[in-house]
C-alpha cells in the first residue's frame, strides 16, 4: 500500500493495485458522517466498436448499451440492489458518461456492508431477455425525458455538429429505436469486455479507517476468480480536426431562445501532464474571457444578449476535447457571432490577468474539494487519464501566459467553431 | 449532528456553525417576509439588482473582479418558497487561507464586501442605478418566461397554481410578468428600504471558525434595527366535493402527470416525522412503492416519486410518463396510495425506510448548504426541532402514526401535460 501526501491541503490519500488488476483509492475524511464509494470502469458510450473478449475482430455494438447496461446490472435474481441498500440505509446510484460507467453508494452506517454489496453486485451480472425487455420501456422514457428538455437538446445538438464521426456526439442513452436491438448476450458480451477488475477503478472517502477497508477490500477480491486480464481494443475512429457543421437549428415548444457556440479542440493529448496542462489551459482562457469579471460578459448582458444561464465550460477526456459558450438569449444569432468574434479576436493575457485568473482557479478548486461526490468522480476521471486530480493547482501555477496563448492559436478559428440554436417553434 | 450558536444583533440574527469539514467558508444571508402578490416581483428584483456593484465596486466587472481577487470567492442569490413565505438567499463562498498559504484575511474581506452589498449598493439620485435596474427587468422577465421551457418545473408550477388557486403559495417566486416593467430605480430602492427595516433576516456563518471569532466582525458592519416578527396563518385548504383534474395539451413527446395531496400536516406538528416516513415508504425513495410499481413493475416511467412540501402541507406525486398512458398510471398511483391507506406495508418496508430517512438527514448536514436549510426550518416554523430530536422522532414512529396520517392525506388536483391530439408518431 502506497499514501500519497498533500500538505498544503491536508490530505493523505492511499492507494493500492490488487493482484486482479484492481486500482483501489482511499482518502479519509474523519469530520463527515458519510462515506462515498464510486466503482468505475473505463467503459462509456463512446465505445461503441471493440474487439468483445475472446473474439478476433472488431464489432459495433447498438448506440446506449453501455447505459442500459448501467441499469441492467442493479437488478437480480431475487431482486432489486436498490432494496438491499435501503435496507442498510444507504442510498445508491450510478451513471453512465462519455467514457465511464460509475456505481456508487453513500452511507453514514453500515460501511462495511454497502461496500459489499456494492462490489458483489457489480461482480455478479444477471441478464435475461425478460428484464431486458422491461427495462426497454423504462428507458424510452428516459429518453423521451430528454427529448423534451431544450438544454439538453442544445448540448448535444453542438456536440453533433462538431464531430463528423466520433462516437462522443451520439447521445449517452442511445435512441428508443437503437435500444430496441439491445439483447441479453450482448450484454453479456459489453460486460465480459470492459468489467474486469484490470479496467476498474474504486474509490472511497468518508471517516472510514484506509487499512481495515483496503483489507475488506482485498478479501472480497480474492474470493472471487477472474480471468488474467487483456489489453483491450478499441476502434479509433478517424476524426479531421475541424467542425463538421457550422451550424444547427432545432424548432422546439420553447418560450426563450438558446444559444452555444461550440469549440473543437483541435490536438488532443492522450494522456498525462500534458493532457492536464491542456486542460487547466483552456479552461482558464474561456473563463477569462467569458466569466462573470470579464469586461465581455458585462457587455454581453448590458447588450442584453446573455442572462445568469450563461455558461462556459471545457471538457477534455480520452481523444475528444470541446469548449461550450452560451445560454438562453432573445437573439440567438447575434449572440452567436459575438461571442465568435471574442474568440478570434483575442490575442493577448498579461501576466497579471494569468495571476488573477489562477487565483480564482485554484480557489474553486478548494471549493470543490468540500464535495466527497466531486472527489470520487473526478479522481477517477483524471486517474483513467493518467492523471492527478491532486496535480490541478500545481499544474494552474506552473500556467504562463505563452502556454495560454497557445491554445488560443490551436482552437481558435472559424473553422473549429459550431453553432446550436434552440429556437421557438413557428 | 452539528453545533450551532446563535445570537441577535439588532435586526440580525447571526447562526455560526463551526465546522473542519470544509476547505471554504460560507456565508449565507436569509431575507424573510410573508408571500404577497404585491411586492413579490420586485422582491424577486432585489437580490438581482444588488450583486451587480456596490459604491465601491461600482460596476459588474469591478465587483466580479474583486471576487476573483478574493481567490474566486463565489456570489450567488436565489428565491424560494417556504409555506407561505418568500426567502431571499444571498451565498457568498470564499477559500479558507490556510489552504492557501496566503495570510491575508479572507473571511473578513468578504464580510466587508457583503455587507458593502447589502448597505452600500451602487445608488444614484435616490435610488439604485437605473441602468442595472433596467437590465436586471430584462433578465427577469426572461427568466420568468424560461419556466414554460423546462416542462418537468412548469408541470410543478401549473399544479400549485391550480391547488392552491387564489392563495398566496399559487404565486411564483420569481413574480409575476406584467408587474416587471411597473417597477422603476427609485421604486425598487424605497421597497429595499423597507425590507431592511422589516423582513426577518438571518445570517448564517459555516466554516473553521466560531461565533467569538466572527461576533465582531458582523456587528461592526451589519446594523439593522430590531424588528417585530411577523407571524402569518397559512391558508387551510378546504376540502374538494370532487378531485381537480386539469389537463393541459402542448406539443411534447413525454407526459408529466403531477398529482397534489392535501396532507393537513406540516413541520410544526408532532406527527410530521410520521409523515416523512409515510412519504417515505410510498415514493421518496428507489425502494418505494412507486418506484417498484410504476417504474419497476410496469415499466411505465423513468422517474416516479413523491415529496412533501414540509410548510405548506402538501404532497406531490410526479411521473414522466407515454402520453397514453395517462390512465393506467394513474391507476397504479392511486393503488399505492390505498395501499398506505389499508396499512398495506411491512415492517420490513417500515425499518428499512426509517434507515434510509436517517441516512438522509445526516449526509444533508455534511454539506454547508444543508446544515443551514436544516436550521432554517426552525426559523420557519414555531416549533422547535433539533436534529438529534428529529432523528430520535423518525426511529419512534410507529405503525399506527403512519396509517392515522394516512388517514390525513387527500388528493386534491389532478395535473396533466400532454401531446396535442394527433400527434402520436
Amino acid at each position: 500500500m502506497k499514501v500519497i501526501r498533500y500538505d498544503q491541503l491536508q490530505e493523505q490519500l492511499f492507494y493500492e493495485r490488487l493482484n486482479n488488476g484492481l486500482g483501489v483509492y482511499i482518502l479519509p475524511k474523519k469530520e463527515f458522517n458519510k462515506t462515498y464509494a464510486t466503482f468505475t470502469t473505463k467503459y462509456g458510450s463512446v465505445d461503441n466498436c471493440f474487439t468483445p473478449y475472446g473474439k478476433t475482430s472488431m464489432k459495433k455494438v447498438p448506440d446506449g448499451i453501455a447505459h442500459f447496461l448501467e441499469h441492467k446490472l442493479f437488478e437480480k435474481e431475487d431482486g432489486d440492489v436498490f432494496q438491499t441498500f435501503s435496507k442498510q440505509g444507504a442510498s445508491a446510484n450510478a451513471f453512465t458518461s462519455f467514457t465511464r460507467t460509475a456505481y456508487l453508494f453513500s452511507s453514514t452506517a453500515n460501511v462495511e456492508e454497502n461496500l459489499e454489496t456494492l462490489l458483489d453486485f457489480v461482480q455478479e451480472p444477471y441478464f435475461t431477455e425478460q428484464t431486458v425487455e422491461k427495462e426497454k420501456g423504462i428507458i424510452a422514457q428516459e429518453i423521451r425525458m430528454y427529448d423534451d428538455h431544450p438544454d439538453w437538446r442544445l448540448y448535444f445538438g453542438t456536440i453533433e455538429s462538431m464531430y463528423h464521426n466520433h462516437p462522443v456526439k451520439i447521445d449517452i442513452a442511445g435512441t428508443v429505436e437503437s435500444i430496441s436491438h439491445i439483447t441479453k448476450d450482448l450484454l453479456y458480451e459489453c460486460y465480459e469486455t470492459f468489467y474486469h477488475p484490470s479496467n476498474m477503478l474504486l474509490f472511497i472517502t468518508g471517516p472510514v479507517d484506509p487499512l481495515t477497508t483496503l483489507e475488506q477490500i482485498r478479501n472480497n477480491q480474492t474470493k472471487k476468480t477472474f480471468r488474467s486480464p487483456k489489453e483491450i481494443e478499441r476502434f479509433r475512429y478517424e476524426e479531421p480536426p475541424h467542425v463538421a457543421r457550422k451550424k444547427h437549428v432545432i424548432e422546439m415548444n420553447v418560450q426563450t431562445p438558446k444559444c452555444l457556440v461550440g469549440i473543437k479542440a483541435k490536438h488532443v493529448y492522450a494522456k498525462g501532464k500534458e493532457k492536464l496542462k491542456h486542460e487547466c489551459a483552456m479552461g482558464l482562457l474561456l473563463d477569462y474571457l467569458f466569466g462573470k469579471s470579464s469586461p465581455h460578459y458585462e457587455w454581453l448582458y448590458q447588450q442584453g444578449l446573455i442572462d445568469e444561464t450563461f455558461m462556459v465550460d471545457y471538457t477534455e477526456e480520452s481523444d475528444f476535447g470541446f469548449g461550450l459558450i452560451g445560454g438562453d438569449t432573445s437573439q440567438p444569432d447575434q449572440l452567436a457571432e459575438e461571442i465568435q468574434r471574442i474568440l478570434v479576436q483575442f490575442s493577448d493575457i498579461d501576466d497579471e490577468q494569468v495571476e488573477r485568473m489562477k487565483r480564482k482557479k485554484i480557489g474553486s478548486f478548494l471549493r470543490s474539494l468540500n464535495s466527497l461526490e466531486y472527489i470520487a468522480n473526478q479522481f477517477t476521471r483524471y486517474a483513467f487519464d493518467e492523471m492527478s486530480l491532486f496535480d490541478v493547482v500545481r499544474t494552474l501555477q506552473s500556467l504562463t501566459s505563452d502556454d495560454i496563448k497557445a491554445v488560443a492559436r490551436e482552437c481558435f478559428m472559424h473553422e473549429q467553431f459550431a453553432v446550436c440554436q434552440v429556437v421557438p417553434k413557428r | 449532528m452539528f453545533q450551532e450558536e446563535v445570537k441577535t444583533i439588532g435586526g440580525l440574527r447571526l447562526h455560526v456553525i463551526p465546522t473542519k469539514k470544509y476547505k471554504t467558508n460560507t456565508l449565507v444571508l436569509k431575507m424573510k417576509a410573508p408571500l404577497c402578490e404585491q411586492d413579490i416581483t420586485m422582491r424577486a428584483l432585489v437580490p438581482y439588482v444588488l450583486q451587480n456593484a456596490t459604491e465601491r465596486h461600482p460596476s459588474m466587472k469591478a465587483f466580479r473582479t474583486y471576487l476573483d481577487e478574493l481567490y474566486g470567492a463565489t456570489l450567488q442569490v436565489d428565491l424560494t418558497k417556504k409555506g407561505e413565505h418568500h426567502v431571499i438567499t444571498i451565498r457568498m463562498d470564499v477559500a479558507n487561507e490556510k489552504f492557501l498559504g496566503d495570510t491575508s484575511a479572507l473571511l473578513r474581506e468578504a464580510l466587508t464586501l457583503f455587507s458593502d452589498m447589502l448597505f452600500r449598493p451602487l445608488t444614484e439620485q435616490g435610488g439604485f442605478s437605473v441602468a442595472i435596474v433596467e437590465q436586471e427587468k430584462r433578465a427577469l422577465k426572461q427568466k420568468i418566461q424560461s419556466l414554460f421551457d423546462d416542462k418537468m418545473r412548469y408541470a410543478q408550477h401549473r399544479l400549485i397554481e391550480e391547488m392552491y388557486k387564489g392563495s398566496p403559495y399559487a404565486l411564483d417566486v420569481h413574480g409575476k410578468l406584467n408587474d416587471v416593467d411597473t417597477i422603476d430605480a427609485k421604486r425598487l430602492y424605497k421597497h429595499y428600504e423597507h425590507m431592511l427595516k422589516h423582513d426577518e433576516m438571518d445570517l448564517y456563518i459555516v466554516g473553521d471558525v466560531t461565533l467569538t471569532d466572527v461576533e465582531h466582525d458582523v456587528a461592526e458592519r451589519f446594523s439593522l434595527e430590531a424588528r417585530p416578527l411577523r407571524s402569518i396563518e397559512t391558508t387551510t385548504l378546504t376540502k374538494r366535493t370532487n378531485v381537480q383534474e386539469v389537463i393541459e395539451k402542448q406539443d411534447v413527446k413525454q407526459g408529466k402527470l403531477h398529482l397534489g395531496y392535501r396532507t393537513n400536516t406540516t413541520y410544526n406538528d408532532a406527527d410530521y416525522n410520521a409523515l416523512q416516513v409515510w412519504n417515505g415508504i410510498f415514493g421518496g425513495f428507489a425502494h418505494s412503492k412507486l418506484f417498484m410499481n410504476v417504474r419497476e413493475k410496469a415499466s411505465l416511467a423513468y422517474y416516479a416519486a413523491s415529496r412533501i412540501e414540509s410548510h405548506q402541507g402538501m404532497m406531490m406525486v410526479m411521473a414522466g410518463i407515454e402520453p397514453s398512458n395517462y390512465g393506467r398510471s394513474l391507476e397504479i398511483i392511486h393503488a399505492q396510495a390505498e395501499a398506505m391507506r389499508n396499512g398495506q406495508f411491512s415492517d420490513e418496508e417500515i425499518i428499512q425506510t426509517k434507515a434510509v430517512i436517517r441516512n438522509q438527514l445526516l449526509e444533508t448536514v455534511d454539506t454547508a448548504r444543508g446544515m443551514i436549510e436544516i436550521s432554517y426550518h426552525n426559523v420557519i416554523a414555531t416549533r422547535q426541532r433539533p436534529l438529534d430530536e428529529w432523528l430520535e422522532g423518525i426511529e419512534k414512529v410507529t405503525r399506527e402514526d403512519i396509517v392515522r396520517i394516512g388517514e390525513k392525506i387527500e388528493l386534491d388536483t389532478i395535473y396533466f401535460l400532454t401531446e396535442k391530439d394527433g400527434e402520436k408518431q
